[in-house]
């Protein structure tokens, strides 16, 4: 044996030498070797620190359930990713690992003094300790805790890698490509079925890896099955979790174990529907709880077989067994024969089989009956350990460096309780086994309790002649949770194992207790003597094991975390200036600045221009849905509050939509084209939810109705010219339309072609000026855009977006719905009685507008506002109150909802929603904002051209 | 993901493509203004919370488009049956 390799076998490929660091300090391992294999074989034991204590942890398992060996993996700048488990790392030429929780090195750790405090940090010492002075806990109390307890650092920088996400679909999917898994494989293969064989290792094999004489039947196996064409084999990968109807989330590792970072994939999510499950999990080992069982050199008995048939490591050079279990015998039978030398097997248990007896006798290998170890020497590396008799606590010490625990096993039903499949405990091996299933799922294997290595005893805390509430026997390593946790938290009153286990933390570190619900649940039972099936089970939740966000995200993310919708004419906006804002998914224009122009200059001379000439407008985004049927007047009359029946052809109406509890939820001009045919606006945010409000309405209340909708949003260009000059503009390109004021009214919609393309005109404004919107078919947006910018130069068109479409409309007193309304605001309170139809007999929302709390006096009501200070443009969302002397906290009587600066006005307008505010026209308001309570004015909502004379010519 | 049947398509879809519409069977009164504040109020905002078999509306918003009804178990999750909007209550 030179160092820990053995000079013979494991699976790993002696011919390839691969060179690694961990902490910085150059290795060698062998192609095969897990970090774990490859430093224990270099004889590193010291692997972490642990999470409260800082107390110096090696290695306890061979696989994902691993709960001490902690450690960070660097594969440059934005590709650090903590919290690995050494024994799933797989080591290739350059992988960098390093170990976590310790400062200033992993020997020589200074958080360690924790572990020397240890009997002043009992469970729930947090929450006892760092209660007072409250505010010392966010400023002081967290940060230090969270620098002093903890697991790997968080990446801080971008991730460059790709991740990938699929579906997929199968007859039969199997978890677990152990012995189990396969047979159910090969059994399944000769069918027609699709099927599906995942496993979190790098190769089939499961248990069977660490079991040379099944390595023949592996390999035949693996062929066949390679060899099936309806059998996707799919390695390193983990079915994470187990969703309704046989969903099963499962993330693929595809370049993390190649030496060099390429663009491909690191991840890959895969989203599987099976018509059947197979869960063959397997079962984990348990770990024994005794004064000193996290000492680096102990470790299960399982893993130090593992280590030694699959890796060709030997875990130590003298090897001592504490078990509980036949299993553990067994192990040590197949190390001896490996060529590790084995001192002694402690068996806690009277009686064992006389074939166990007679090996170790064979294989020269010191027996304990009867007793139990009851100290661990050494801090980085065990030397040796104490252990005495359980009746009458004589003791021994017996010289080794590794000792081997085993302590039973607990079949992993992880996925199977995901799945919500019920459990049912088994006293013979203590453990909860799948019982009835509540998908088409079932369990083979070790994880359904069945297996052939024999049978052990149940044991919570092994015997021990010390004082029980000095010794630190370990229940959850990860978490650093002893027996003494436990038994404290039954003694301060916690009864069941839900709040046992939130009150010591027990199970809910990142590997969810896989090595420590059951002994905890066992300590429990005894301090509170119930059986375990009487203090509850604490649930198994996804993810199995850690996955990255990566994964999860998948592509979704920057420009595809999620769609931006741009209308025909977003590449003009783009080419020429504009500054944009996203309203609901749409990218909108905002404003045009001109050189040297900042937001407030250029939306100044956009209003300005509109005013004076003309303004150019992409209106495109407004929702659009037709309406169309012989009951489409009579469907609109019952939807918004408006009258329609009554609406001409070629005649627009503005419509206010309200919901059943009589609040406004959307606004818009709508027109009639026919007696049949409608098309209808909606805010640009609006345009879904109303379509699906009207759906719901048609199909579920009046199905009667003889009506069709179609969201046609998406099907028009639509181009606002609005200003004293738009009509002069547009008459020389469109045909079939008399634009004149008589034949072509304000709230008028024709039928013509512009430019030779189809349109609909309307004539409406949203800017108090004489206005058209042109929808055209949304491929001609951007080419009329850039003609009527053309033809538009005479005037000297301005294009404006929508922040001076904003201000424009605020001038005139035009609400923006969800921003100068809440869900709380009747047509009533927002001063838009005038269009609710009176005579009709009902409409959406109707009969709440005579609600008690919507008739009460009180209620919030949009009004207009003026600063004592014209220069004053007060905040949106300023508080407003009555008397700026009262004691704080004042009572606020309402909030600013729109507010800006009117270049036209030479002052600041704004609108407010104030409690009663329709009865204090003229009276002053107070709002305080920062620096200085400003005085305004109650007004009504209209500042410019109350009478309408620009928008009637 | 749990898998709906929608009863117009006649196919079991992923849920991503339905979204949740409500208690099912709450009808719109015929006369509103003849309800009293109570029954009105019982209309909008009353709704059932049972533990167990539950009506809901459902809408395969990302599919044919149609409201339909669905008694769903609220402690299992699981669909027990979906039918068209307008037949009876199952």
């Amino acid at each position: 044996m030179s160092g820990y390799r053995l000079e013979n076998g494991g699976r790993v490929d002696r011919s390839r030498p691969v060179e690694f660091s961990f902490d910085g300090h150059s290795y060698q391992g062998f192609a095969g070797d897990t970090l774990a294999s490859a430093l224990l074989a270099n004889g590193i034991s010291l692997f972490g620190r642990s999470f409260k204590y800082h107390r110096p942890r090696g290695i306890m398992a061979a696989g994902s359930e691993e709960p001490n060996a902690l450690i960070s993996v660097d594969r440059g700048a934005g590709r650090f990713t903590p919290n690995l488990r050494a024994t799933s790392v797989e080591i290739h030429a350059g992988l960098s690992a390093f170990s976590q929780n310790r400062w200033p090195s992993l020997k020589r750790d200074f958080g360690a003094i924790n572990d020397r405090l240890g009997m002043f940090f009992p469970a729930g010492f947090y929450n006892k300790t760092f209660m007072w002075p409250r505010s010392f806990w966010e400023k002081l109390y967290e940060p230090a805790i969270r620098k002093m307890a903890g697991l790997g650092d968080a990446p801080t920088q971008e991730d460059p890698d790709i991740y990938a996400s699929t579906y997929a679909h199968c007859d039969l999917l199997i978890v677990g490509a152990g012995p189990a898994g396969i047979d159910a494989a090969l059994e399944a293969m000769g069918s027609n079925k699709r099927i599906f064989l995942i496993d979190e290792q790098d190769e089939l094999g499961g248990g069977a890896l660490a079991d040379p004489a099944l390595w023949p039947w592996l390999e035949r196996s693996r062929k066949a099955l390679i060899d099936a064409p309806n059998v996707t084999i799919l390695t390193r990968t983990t079915a994470f979790g187990y969703y309704h109807d046989n969903f099963i989330g499962a993330v693929q590792r595809l370049t993390d174990h190649m030496p060099d970072n390429s663009d491909s994939p690191r991840e890959k999510l895969w989203r599987i529907r099976a018509g059947e499950v197979v869960l063959a999990q397997g079962a984990i080992e348990r770990p024994l709880v005794f004064d000193g069982n996290d000492t680096p050199g102990v470790m299960l008995s399982s893993a130090a077989k593992v280590f030694a048939n699959r890796y060709g490591v030997a875990v130590g050079k003298s090897v001592a067994l504490m078990t509980a279990h036949d299993s553990g015998w067994h192990d040590v039978f197949a190390l001896a024969k490996a060529g590790v030398v084995i001192k002694a097997i402690i068996d806690v248990r009277t009686d064992v089989s006389s074939a166990l007896l007679d090996e170790a006798n064979r294989l020269g290998i010191n027996v304990h009956l009867n007793h139990s170890v009851t100290g661990v020497n050494g801090r980085h590396r065990v030397t040796s350990i104490q252990i005495c008799n359980n009746d009458d606590y004589v003791g021994a010490r017996i010289d080794c460096d590794t000792l081997l625990m085993a302590g039973g096993w607990t079949p992993s039903v992880h996925l199977w309780s995901h799945s919500k499949g019920s459990l049912a405990w088994r006293d013979d091996i203590g453990a909860y086994v799948p019982d009835q299933p509540n998908e088409n799922a079932r369990c083979v294997g070790a994880c359904s309790g069945g297996w052939d290595f024999g049978s052990g005893v149940i044991i919570d805390v092994l015997p021990t002649p010390k004082d029980q509430s000095r010794i630190k026997a370990f229940v959850d390593f990860q978490n650093d949770v002893t027996a003494k946790d436990i038994k404290l938290a039954v003694r301060e009153g916690f009864r069941s194992i839900e709040h046992i286990k939130r009150y010591t933390t027990n199970g809910m570190a990142t590997d969810q207790g896989k090595t420590s619900n059951l002994n905890g649940l066992q300590i429990a039972s005894t301090a509170l003597a119930k059986p375990v099936t009487d203090i509850g089970l604490t649930s198994f939740r996804p993810p199995y094991t850690p996955q990255t966000f990566g994964a999860f995200a998948g592509h979704a993310k920057g420009a595809l975390f999620q769609p931006t919708r741009t209308t025909n004419i977003d590449g003009w906006a783009a080419e020429n200036g504009a500054v944009f804002e996203l309203v609901a998914q749409w990218r909108r224009a905002r404003y045009f600045p001109k050189m040297g122009e900042d937001m407030h200059a250029a939306v100044n001379r956009e209003c300005v221009a509109v005013r004076s000439s003309v303004g150019i407008f992409d209106a495109s985004t407004l929702g659009k849905i037709e309406v169309v049927g012989p009951d489409a007047a009579e469907f609109l009359n019952r939807m918004y509050t408006n009258p329609w029946k009554a609406l001409e052809p070629g005649r627009c109406r503005y419509g206010l939509l309200l919901k059943e509890d009589g609040f406004i939820t959307d606004d818009g001009v709508s027109a009639r084209l026919a007696p049949d045919r409608f098309h209808l606006t909606t805010t640009t945010g609006g345009a879904a939810r109303v379509l699906n409000m009207m759906e719901d309405y048609l199909q579920t209340e009046w199905p009667d109705l003889d009506v069709w909708l179609t969201s046609t949003t998406e099907q028009y260009a639509v181009i606002a010219l609005q200003g004293p000059n738009a009509r002069k503009l547009l008459e020389p390109l469109v045909e079939g339309i008399d634009l004149s004021a008589d034949a072509f009214p304000h709230m008028a919609i024709r039928e013509g072609t512009i430019c030779g393309i189809p349109t609909r005109l309307f004539r409406v404004s949203f800017t108090g000026e004489l206005g058209f919107e042109i929808n055209v078919p949304t491929a001609y947006g951007r080419a009329l855009w850039e003609r009527l910018m053309a033809e538009g130069a005479k005037f000297d068109i301005t294009p404006y977006g929508t922040e001076a479409m904003h201000v424009l409309r605020a001038e005139k007193g035009f609400i923006i719905v969800g921003q100068d309304t809440d869900g709380t605001i009747t047509p009533f309170d927002a001063g838009l009685d005038w269009a609710v139809g009176k005579k009709k007999p009902d409409f959406v929302g109707k009969r709440s507008m005579a609600r008690p709390d919507i008739v009460a006096p009180g209620r919030k009501q949009l009004v207009g506002l003026l600063t004592n200070d014209p220069n004053v443009v007060l905040e949106e969302g300023a508080q407003i109150v009555a008397d700026p002397r009262q004691p704080i906290p004042m009572t606020m009587i309402g909030h600013v909802t729109s507010s800006y600066w009117s270049e036209t006005l030479g002052r600041s307008i704004a609108f407010a929603l104030v409690a009663g505010g329709h009865e204090m026209m003229g009276s002053t308001l107070h709002i305080p904002m920062p620096g200085k309570t400003h005085e305004a004015k109650v007004s009504g909502m209209v500042f410019y051209d109350a009478e309408g004379a620009r928008l009637h010519v | 993901m749990i898998l709906i049947h929608c009863p117009y398509c006649d196919e079991k879809r992923p849920e991503i493509e339905f979204a949740n519409a409500g208690q099912a069977h709450v009808a719109r009164p015929l006369d509103p203004s003849s309800q009293s504040d109570e029954e009105w109020e019982a209309y909008l905002f009353i709704r059932a919370n049972p533990r167990g078999r539950h009506h809901e509306r459902w809408r395969h918003v990302h599919g044919c488009g149609r409201f339909f009804n669905a008694v769903r178990d609220t402690v299992t999750d699981k669909f027990e049956t979906t039918y068209k909007a307008g037949e009876p209550r199952r």
